[in-house]
């Protein structure tokens, strides 16, 4: 028997300026049913839960409750309709009480039955089995504690339908199984819950159904158990466009006893990521693969120090080399494109120009400004060389696409001609043509010499430009692919299955 | 068209500050035409502009410093008054100790007043950079601590600063027709611009005060580039303390440079900058400095009671900020482009009175 529908989204379709951020996805979650949300970065997971939380409003499509169609206009309408959501960061009090966390902003009217509320949230606590008393302060609970205290405070508001949203990001494994506890209490109760996460395990812990999104298209509902992981992998990563075939790689001519260019032993950061040993050729371009969180971005931050460095040795042609902040990695010629272009790559109300030669004024010095001629010239040159559309050099960079704003970041690390250059998701969020001008580039300056690690969430992408390829799974190398072994199967098999 | 619109780009940020300068001179001249007027009395110019030029100075020179910390450290300083009356209160204390009052001894004692003011601001700075704590927190300690400081190292009395050069540095040097403060301001204004140009301050303090995580993945330290503000400012306060106690002749350190942070931080506001750090402008913070002291010249001079004067003056900047505020501007610009999209159209289908034409177009660059 069908279990009871209580939520069906119909061809919802969101768009932001330039990004069509869904398109035409349906999603339906039935009573008492752990429902995982699948998808990489920009997939559409987020916009998908912020229109069903009333955050965003959809541009097109239909959303049902129970058969009836409803409208949220706000999040406290989609709360009024038993709609509760936690967050990946917690958005409780931590200097209030439990008691008060779980009832604040609740009250209507201005008084409050203090005794009445401390009664009724240990009642909750208990019939959860949350380990807190209603009176302690929430900031002296665990991180999972005050996570279920958040769930606690969603459910009570007659929540039939929870979402969770990175619940687990932050727990430990013990942490972890407690909240699952909790999750299957709700789903026992008839709560429908739809579980984001990046970790496939717990996907395949909890959840009885998956719905996989990619770029913002609807790739299909299924059972869990008629998903191996291998299958839900390939999902998320998907096939990229064929028109790229013209796209050579580069098999660097190396022969094993060259010196690396760069060479990790044991490196571990302060982000997490398990120590590791790497290494790359000149020449050579290689790539991370992984999901999400699987600690790909973490490994090449410790390459360059952008995470303080917290043990390990590295060799730059083989010399050992300290590198305890960007400046020193950038001194040895590594260069770091980061993931996250916003907040981490653009200086954004700066000029184009001033972007473009930043790192390489930094690396002259506090007292060696370039003269506004030479600044122009440099900016100029790569401008015209990597043809980024921009109205002129002293235009905000903010105000330029997203793939220009990236050109413009690579410009800034080619204008230091570095040895080693990493990329860290170079191609995400901009459009087509751009990505294959960038994969070509890559391939360009390989062939050049230059070293340079490629990270992507699109797997195909990362085939066509990479000779080599470090998988990685729960922040830890899993293993290596190259050469014949190096196929799109292998490296999802190896992350599904965590190596050999 | 493209040039002009660059060249606006550039200076809009000036275009607030210098219109209220110059509707504060319109009003000046209208209520006396001889407003400008500067006389010469045994050799030295006087009158309203070099009055408010000498009446500027020490904020002037505050208004720079606050306009780098505040681009690097998305936060105010509130403590420079206070860093002012304590440099100088030391700068007081070693000519006074002197044997004999030579140029050097006012030289000494001065870079030893600058010294203390980089130590006091590099207190505000390692609790602002290294500890995170919030400027205007962190420099609340001196704030209300210093003046207790100066007080003491006066030794609980307002010592008199009674030499001649002293006297010739807060009024003027004979032979000299220009007043000497306005003299050591124009000089710290041209030290400061080949600061400028000679370093990659500007670029730092932006990168730092725009997007911190990003300047530090380019090889900025943006916790030295914030400390480095604190330790500018500190000279500033040292170099405004020095000329402020030589104008006033002895130092009183419960009045001197009293509650000047608020005209900084609002000179370093008028000039166009964000209080939130990011892009600066120096030119802007400078005459946003020179309108605060016309605008309560004028208030003076418009014979508005002296008790009434701050509550006017008050008035008056709430009317600016609104007028500068980023809701009259959105709205502003949406006015802009309904009279653009106008005057397009009326050139499109008549093609006659280009003269009204280019007139409503000229207009509206002005309003930019």
């Amino acid at each position: 028997m069908q279990p009871e529908v209580i939520l069906k989204m119909e061809g919802i379709c969101k768009s932001f300026p330039g990004v069509k951020a869904l398109d035409n996805v349906d999603f339906t979650l039935r009573k008492g049913e752990i429902h995982a949300l699948m998808g990489e970065n920009g997939a559409g997971k987020s916009t998908l839960i912020k229109i069903l939380t009333g955050v965003y409003q959809k541009d097109a499509g239909q959303i049902y409750l129970d058969g009836k169609p409803v409208y949220f206009r706000s999040p406290e309408d989609a709360q009024n309709m038993g709609i509760g959501t936690v967050f990946q960061e917690i958005a409780l009090c931590p200097n209030l009480t439990v008691a008060e966390n779980m009832f604040i902003g609740r009250n209507r009217g201005v008084f409050v039955n203090w005794k009445q509320m401390n009664e009724r949230a240990a009642e909750m606590l208990n019939s959860l089995g949350i380990p807190a008393s209603p009176n302690q302060e929430l900031s002296s609970c665990s991180i999972a504690v005050q996570q279920m205290i958040a769930i606690a405070r969603a459910v009570d508001m007659d929540c039939r339908i929870l979402i969770l949203d990175e619940p687990t990001s932050s727990l430990d494994e013990d942490e972890t199984r407690k909240l699952f506890a909790l999750m299957r209490e709700l789903k026992a109760r008839g709560v429908g819950i739809v579980f984001i996460t990046h970790f496939l395990d717990q996907v395949y812990e909890i959840s009885d159904r998956i719905t996989v999104l990619r770029n913002g298209k609807l790739i299909g509902e299924y059972p869990t158990v008629d998903l191996p992981q291998i299958e839900l992998v390939a999902k998320m990563m998907g096939k990229a466009l064929s028109d790229v075939s013209t796209i050579k790689k580069h098999e660097p001519s190396k022969s094993d006893d060259s010196v690396p260019v760069f060479e990790a032993i044991g490196l571990a950061s302060a982000a997490g990521v398990k120590p590791f040993n790497f290494t790359i050729h000149k020449g050579e371009v290689n790539g991370f693969a992984g999901l999400l969180g699987s600690g790909r971005s973490e490994s090449v931050r410790a390459i360059f120090a952008a995470d303080k460095v917290t043990g390990g040795e590295v060799k730059i042609n083989g010399q050992r080399a300290k590198i305890r902040m960007p400046l020193d990695a950038m001194k040895q010629g590594i260069g770091y494109l980061p993931e996250d272009r916003k907040s981490e790559g653009i200086i954004e109300e700066l000029s184009v120009r001033d972007n473009i030669i930043l790192a390489l004024q930094v690396m002259k010095g506090f007292f060696k400004p370039l003269s506004r001629k030479q600044a122009e010239e440099f900016a100029n040159q790569y401008v015209r060389l990597l043809d980024i559309k921009t109205p002129s050099l002293d235009t905000p960079i903010k105000s330029l696409s997203g793939g220009n704003q990236q050109k413009a970041i690579l410009a800034r690390w080619l204008l230091t001609h570095p040895q080693y250059l990493i990329l860290d998701e170079p191609t995400r969020g901009i459009d087509v043509g751009t990505k294959v001008e960038i994969q070509k580039l890559v391939l360009k300056l390989a062939a050049e010499g230059m070293s340079l690690t490629f990270i992507s969430s699109e797997i195909d992408e990362m085939l066509r430009v990479c000779s080599r390829m470090i998988v990685m799974k729960d922040r830890e190398i899993v293993g290596e692919l190259n050469g014949e072994n190096l196929t799109e199967q292998n490296v999802m098999q190896m992350i599904a299955q965590g190596g050999e | 068209m493209p040039k002009i619109k660059k060249h606006f780009d550039r200076f809009s940020q000036l275009v607030l500050p210098l219109s209220v300068l110059v509707l504060l001179l319109i009003i000046n001249l209208f209520k006396g035409a001889d407003y400008f007027k500067i006389t010469m009395i045994n050799g030295v110019l006087y009158g309203n502009i070099p009055n408010i030029l000498f009446g500027a100075s020490e904020l002037v020179i505050l208004s720079i410093g606050m306009t780098l910390v505040t681009a690097a450290a998305r936060g105010q300083d509130i403590s420079i008054g206070e860093l002012g009356a304590i440099s100088s209160a030391i700068f007081v204390q070693y000519v006074l100790n002197a044997s004999e009052v030579t140029i050097w001894t006012i030289l000494v004692g001065f870079l030893i007043s600058c010294v203390a003011g980089i130590v006091l601001g590099a207190f505000n700075g390692i609790l602002v950079s290294f500890f995170n704590v919030q400027p205007m927190v962190a420099t609340l300690i001196l704030f209300l601590g210093g003046r207790s400081i100066a007080f003491i190292i006066d030794g609980k009395v307002s010592p008199i600063l009674a030499n001649p050069i002293s006297n010739q540095i807060g009024t003027v040097i004979p032979g000299i027709p220009i007043q000497t403060p306005i003299i050591l301001t124009a000089v710290f204004i041209a030290i400061f611009a080949i600061i400028l140009k000679t370093t990659n301050l500007r670029l730092y303090v932006e990168a730092v005060g725009i997007n911190p995580n990003a300047a530090r993945l380019n090889g900025i330290n943006p916790k030295k580039v914030i400390f480095l503000t604190f330790l500018i400012m500190g000279v500033c306060s040292a170099v405004a303390g020095f000329i402020a106690v030589n104008k006033a002749g002895r130092h009183d350190s419960v009045n001197l440079l009293k509650f000047i942070m608020m005209d900084a931080i609002l000179a370093v506001a008028l000039g166009g900058n964000s209080l939130a750090g990011g892009k600066f402008s120096i030119t802007g913070s400078i005459i946003g400095a020179y309108t605060i002291e016309v605008l309560n010249r004028t208030l003076l001079r418009l014979e508005v009671n002296p008790e009434a004067i701050k509550a006017f003056k008050a008035v008056f900047i709430i009317i600016l900020m609104v007028i500068a505020s980023p809701v009259v501007r959105a709205y502003a610009a949406k006015l802009l482009d309904k009279m653009k999209t106008i005057s397009g159209s009326m050139r499109q289908t008549k093609g006659l009175n280009k003269a009204v034409v280019s007139m409503a177009d000229s207009s509206v660059q002005k309003e930019e």
